[in-house]
């Protein structure tokens, strides 16, 4: 049997500690950040270098077995989801930044170096990777690359896809290639921003260039509270139309106050329907400047409370209440569907409304945490697995504000990708001439279709189980959602 | 140019038009408002498929900060549609006074020196639809500015110069202008002190439009571009001047002529051809001294991201000498059967790409 000797040929190249084949070993490795689906591989690569993943990407081609890449695995769309009796190819040990380029301001890193490590490594010098997922804790670039993973901060620079200027990978057939380089300009097709987002169907990212931003001069942060959700909503198109231009743009609803509240403390006004963030960014003479119009457009929009951040520490509070609001919601709820879409900004409240009815109507709680200047909405709609039928109506409820999305003219997905859960929704997004041109590349790049098999296209294979619960990371008391 | 008053000329209406061209047509070269001269010649033979029948702005509600147009709208009026509403395109497009239409900027993948600020044009097209080389229409992006549904077809269509399809319509994020803009020029007597004042920029925190350096006669001159409210902008000029220790503070008027010079290759001498070649601060130098002792007109821009280079020789000679720096380039303005020189990186996936998009090689190869 041709995975016997896949296992044999790997067992010579990998050392038994970082190959792994018990079950017990695998447990960890069974789901990411969608619990709901879950599955064993035939084994786990801890591979440490470039090398270990050629070889193993290599090895799966001559012997036809599909392998899945995965970071810390926290995809909240079921993107490092293992293929029955696959390889799954860990790569959070592959994990070195290899070059840093102050004058060019450019970082070369490993898949595996967690994204907030890159920020870290040169901030001495002034400068920052610019796109933070809520889980930039923990997440590796190789899954923001894979995804094309965005943030609260992408309204003025762009989600990740923005920031690769350069990748070496290994296609699903074994061959290593390079797309792009170290200038933000290049010449032909952009292959590296074709390469972003494919969701680990082109194969997997072995050094990435990354571009690096100057540490802003001056944030100014304010937070206002309102009435109502539609009041917030009808606020971000004033700060928007005022000409301004943010760096982030955050709504939280109620429910997701609370939440946050009892897990960081953030200080938010606990009264509130409402709460949006607007942080502006740059040199301080403008940035004052432009806080002393942003304040004025607030003022305008009708808010019963505005907080202004007085010091580093308070925009901090700020921001972790935000950033912990996904997790903090486990306390509201047993479970939780995180769902992501897009609508135009200019609707918002329109949509807004629309969630609040679904919720009514299904009677499920549902809790908002968005990026409201890019119309990219987070609804968590709570319910109890316990409780029998709960799960399918949270279900349709998650289906039906997709549908909404589309219908307003946004999109399935902003920045948590299709992978599996989103993969029934592709044809009301796509036509079936769109869908049929991107498996054909895919084929192109990848015949056998090895590379992260069953992901992002309707009607895959990929069986899995249905379950809910903490993250298995979690179980096993590996990481901590606070 | 001879040849192409001897190939049949096209000029489609529709998405259904450009359709029935690729599927009927075994040859095909893509034009948009022909600027890119070096880009628009057909090969012997093959027909020229011109998008000047698709030209229309389809969406654009500014309140959304985002818009629709076909392929051959001319980027001309996407401004002035733009500035109505105190918007514009951050990449900031060469060429538009000539004519560039938004597809051919696309297709060619070209950025100007505002690009420094907020990113190029991959960074703002959000949405694409073409016609693949077997006359399939295919939408790839969307029309909201954060999407991570499926493949990002977009990007494929930036830089590939007609080769994997055809664009017909494209959504864009754009961005409100500032309300003022000036400029600070500093003349330096070598090139390397042109390239360690772009270093020391680059480790600051000052917000800058557009960071250039200008070869002229021989000397290399920094323009360094800032914009913003107008209340502000004379004091952040004041600041940068201080902090660079010298430099020319230019006003409003001198400002807008010199960018607007940048953005026509008002400085490229007549007959010379025009390069583009992707660089970094680190590669500047080795090409640098190349061009000076080839005594060709240059500018880097982008904080030394790219250089434009204007060449009168021969290409097949600056194609070696890139080559040889693992440098690649594109030839926008002149004459030429090939517009790519130097090194190419992701050949394979190129190659792999066009395969599916292009199988019969109907559209010139890549």
């Amino acid at each position: 049997m041709s995975t016997q000797e896949l296992m044999a040929e790997l067992a010579r190249r990998i050392p038994a500690e970082r190959l792994l084949q018990r079950p017990a070993q695998l447990a960890p490795y069974e789901s990411d950040a969608l619990t709901a689906f879950r599955s064993r591989p035939l084994a786990v690569v801890l591979a440490e270098t470039q090398e270990d993943v050629i070889q193993t990407v290599r090895l799966c081609h001559r012997y036809s077995v599909p392998f899945v890449a995965r970071g810390s695995g926290t995809s909240l769309s079921g993107g490092s989801l293992p293929v029955p009796d696959g390889i799954l190819i860990a790569l959070n040990k592959l994990n070195r930044i290899l070059r840093i380029d102050i004058d060019t301001r450019v970082a070369v890193v490993e898949p595996g170096v967690v994204n907030l490590d890159v920020s870290r490594a040169v901030a001495a010098q002034g400068l920052y990777y610019a796109p933070d997922p809520s889980s930039q804790l923990i997440c590796t670039i190789g899954g923001n690359v894979a995804f094309n993973s965005g943030g609260a901060h992408c309204l003025k620079y762009g989600m990740t896809a923005n920031h690769v200027l350069g990748i070496k990978a290994v296609l699903p057939d074994g061959e290593v290639v390079q797309l792009g380089g170290n200038s933000l300009e290049s010449v032909g097709p952009d292959l590296t921003g074709f390469f972003v987002g494919s969701e680990g169907l082109f194969g997997i990212a072995l050094e990435i260039t990354l571009r690096l931003l100057p540490k802003p001069e001056r944030y100014r942060t304010v937070l206002a509270a309102y009435s109502s959700l539609a009041a917030a909503g009808n606020a971000v198109a004033q700060v928007v139309a005022s000409g301004l231009l943010p760096g982030a743009m955050e709504i939280m609803d109620a429910l997701a106050i609370e939440a946050a509240e009892a897990a960081v403390h953030a200080g938010y006004p606990r009264d509130a329907a409402a709460l949006l963030i607007v942080e502006l960014e740059g040199e301080e003479i403008q940035v004052e400047a432009e806080f002393a119009h942003l304040l004025q457009v607030i003022e305008s929009s009708g808010p019963d409370e505005v907080r202004v951040a007085v010091d580093d520490a308070d925009r901090a509070r700020i921001w972790k209440g935000r950033k912990s609001a996904f997790s903090a919601v486990g306390r509201l709820s047993p479970d939780y569907i995180v769902q992501d879409g897009v609508v135009p900004r200019s609707r918002l409240g329109e949509a807004l409304a629309t969630i609040e009815r679904l919720s009514r109507k299904h009677e499920l709680r549902v809790a908002n945490v968005f990026h409201a200047g890019d119309g990219n909405l987070h609804p968590l709609i709570l319910y109890d697995g316990r409780v029998a039928g709960e799960l399918e109506r949270a279900e349709v409820l998650a289906g039906e504000i997709i549908a909404m999305c589309i219908e307003l003219g946004g999109s399935i997905t902003g920045e948590h990708g299709v992978g599996m859960e989103k993969r029934q929704h592709m044809p009301a997004m796509f036509a079936e001439t769109d869908l049929e041109v991107m498996a054909t590349l895919r084929r192109g790049l990848d015949p056998a279709e090895l590379a992260n098999r069953g992901k992002m296209f309707p009607g895959s294979e990929a069986p899995a189980l249905h379950s809910r619960g903490p993250h298995p990371l979690e179980q096993q008391g590996i990481i901590s959602r606070e | 140019m001879q040849k192409q008053a001897e190939s049949i000329l096209l000029t489609p209406e529709s998405n259904d038009d450009v359709q029935e061209i690729l599927r009927t047509h075994e040859r095909l070269h893509v034009r948009g408002g022909g600027t890119k001269t070096a880009l628009c010649r057909p090969a012997d033979g093959a027909a020229i498929l011109a998008t000047s029948g698709l030209s229309d702005i389809l969406e654009y509600e500014p309140g959304e900060f985002t818009f629709t147009a076909r392929a051959g709208t001319p980027l001309r009026e996407i401004e002035a549609a733009l500035a109505e509403h105190g918007q514009y395109l951050p990449f900031d497009p060469p060429l538009v006074e000539r004519g560039a239409t938004l597809g051919g900027t696309i297709a060619a993948g070209l950025s100007g020196s505002g690009r420094q600020r907020y990113g190029g044009v991959r960074d703002f097209l959000i949405g694409v639809r073409f016609v693949d080389g077997q006359g399939q229409l295919v939408r790839g992006g969307g029309k909201v500015v954060k999407n991570a549904a499926g493949f990002d077809l977009p990007k494929l269509m930036i830089g590939s110069v007609g080769r994997l399809g055809v664009i017909v319509e494209a959504s864009f994020k754009v961005f409100p202008r500032p309300q003022q803009y000036g400029t600070v020029c500093c003349a330096h007597t070598t090139i390397r002190a042109a390239l360690e004042q772009v270093a020391r920029l680059n480790r600051s925190a000052f917000d800058i439009e557009a960071l250039d350096i200008a070869v002229e006669d021989g000397r290399p001159v920094t323009y360094v571009r800032q914009g913003g409210l107008a209340s502000t902008l004379g004091a952040r000029q004041e600041a940068l001047r201080n902090w660079l220790g010298s430099g020319d503070i230019l006003g409003a008027s001198e400002d807008a002529a010199i960018w607007q010079q940048a953005g026509d290759f008002a400085w490229l001498p007549p007959g010379a051809a025009l390069v583009k070649i992707p660089v970094t601060l680190n590669s500047i130098p080795l090409l640098d001294e190349f061009l000076a002792a080839a005594n060709v007109e240059r500018r880097y821009i982008a904080a030394g991201n790219l250089a434009w280079v204007s060449w009168p020789h021969d290409l097949a000679e600056l194609d070696a000498q890139l080559t040889q720096r693992e440098l690649g380039g594109l030839v926008v303005l002149g004459e030429t059967a090939w517009p790519f020189l130097g090194a190419r990186t992701g050949a394979s996936v190129a190659a792999r790409v066009k395969a599916v998009l292009d199988p019969h090689n109907r559209l010139p190869a890549l």
